[in-house]
């Protein structure tokens, strides 16, 4: 691991129990599935980003767009989510993730048609749909913003086991959070978190081989 | 003849009652916002010939002006006031994305790419006597682009109540 946080991402074992229990089935349907087996367990994958699959969270977001559609994981499968959580009045790192993904989609090529970046607000009392609608566009026209009321928001959080803050200042107020880019793959798994220092070509590298899995 | 110039302003600057001069700003610029975002940052290199700090911000954009610093610690980002920023001399402290910005708050309205926010930066040296250095902060897209700015730098027009530049 190399995480030694405060926000206990899984460890080996968090990844291995699926993992045994696919290779025990496999055994039992061998002739059946023989070739189809996975071949993403054969090769091992290179990520750059901390590799989550099999993890027991993040499985499903409940959030509203800012045309005021209920939008879940479901609505992205085929696609590979980039889902960063930030808050618009950030002047630095949410605009930092939110250009390095646009940066990402470029480098994609075609295969940027089939990512969706998803911003989630942990600040729902400043931003409404109209500002979050106009700040993802800013970046780039595909980006998705989604919120919910506070217990939505915080509901989500959790899932995902972001953190987030308001931390006073002045009269106003800013939010600390966990800066995280996470990587859910075409079959609305979540397979990856990418940290804020890393580079867009790390992020399109992952995400290429992400897209790449045959379903 | 150069040094005479040199003197005179020398003279000037000290008559007005600051080791002025010995701070420089560059680069400074400011983050674009959309519709009803009510926050940006601006950033800026600071430099000094002898040592001072960075005690204060003001902005006709903005009453709300802070010195802000961007921790990341164990993955998550935090933000906090600073009560200044050291500036030591022959050294070019960076306000960037990953650390120091000016954080402007309460913001009345959009603030555009391609407009200019004038600010005034105002240090304190080591006797404690502060300066006010005064720059013209371009405004750059909200992912931090320059170029679009470069275009409609001549505008004008539509731009803010930019108020009044004097050197």
């Amino acid at each position: 691991m190399r995480f030694h946080d405060s926000m206990s991402l899984p460890g080996p074992a968090g990844v291995a129990r699926p993992r045994r229990r696919q290779v025990l089935s496999l055994a039992l349907a061998a002739a059946a599935v023989a070739g189809l087996a996975g071949c993403d367990r054969r090769t091992a994958p290179s990520f750059r980003g901390l590799d989550l699959s099999g993890a027991d969270y993040g499985r499903t977001l409940d959030l509203t767009d800012p045309e005021g559609r209920e939008r879940t994981l479901v609505d992205f499968r085929g696609k590979a989510v980039l889902l960063f959580f930030g808050f618009t009045q950030c002047p630095d790192v949410c605009p930092t993730s939110l250009a390095r993904a646009a940066e990402v989609k470029r480098l994609l090529g075609a295969e940027g048609e089939r990512l969706q970046v998803i911003f989630v607000t942990v600040d729902p009392e400043r931003d409404t749909p109209e500002v979050l609608r106009a700040y993802t566009a800013a970046f780039d026209p595909s980006f998705l913003g989604l919120r919910g009321d506070v217990k939505r928001t915080a509901e989500a959080a959790h899932e995902f086991r972001v953190y987030y803050k308001k931390v006073p200042t002045g009269d106003s107020y800013t939010m600390d959070h966990t800066a995280l880019n996470y990587v859910i793959d075409p079959r609305g798994r979540l397979r990856l978190a990418l940290r804020h220092e890393q580079t867009a070509e790390d992020f399109a590298s992952d995400l290429r081989q992400i897209l790449q899995e045959r379903a | 003849m150069k040094s005479f110039k040199t003197s005179l302003l020398l003279v000037a600057l000290l008559a007005a009652g600051a080791a002025q001069a010995q701070v420089s700003v560059k680069d400074a610029w400011v983050r674009a916002t959309v519709p009803q975002q009510k926050a940006t940052g601006a950033f800026m290199q600071l430099q000094s010939a002898t040592p001072a700090r960075l005690v204060g911000v003001s902005t006709p954009l903005t009453p709300v002006a802070e010195v802000h610093e961007m921790a990341m610690v164990d993955n998550v980002m935090k933000m906090r006031q600073v009560p200044g920023i050291e500036v030591p001399p022959g050294k070019t402290v960076e306000l960037k994305p990953g650390g120091y910005h000016v954080m402007l708050m309460d913001l009345k309205q959009q603030v555009k790419a391609g407009e200019t926010v004038p600010l005034t930066l105002i240090f304190e040296g080591a006797d404690g006597k502060r300066q006010n250095v005064q720059v013209q902060a371009p405004v750059r897209s909200l992912a931090g682009d320059a170029a679009p700015a470069h275009d409609h730098m001549g505008h004008g027009g539509d731009g803010k109540p930019a108020a009044g530049h004097k050197h």
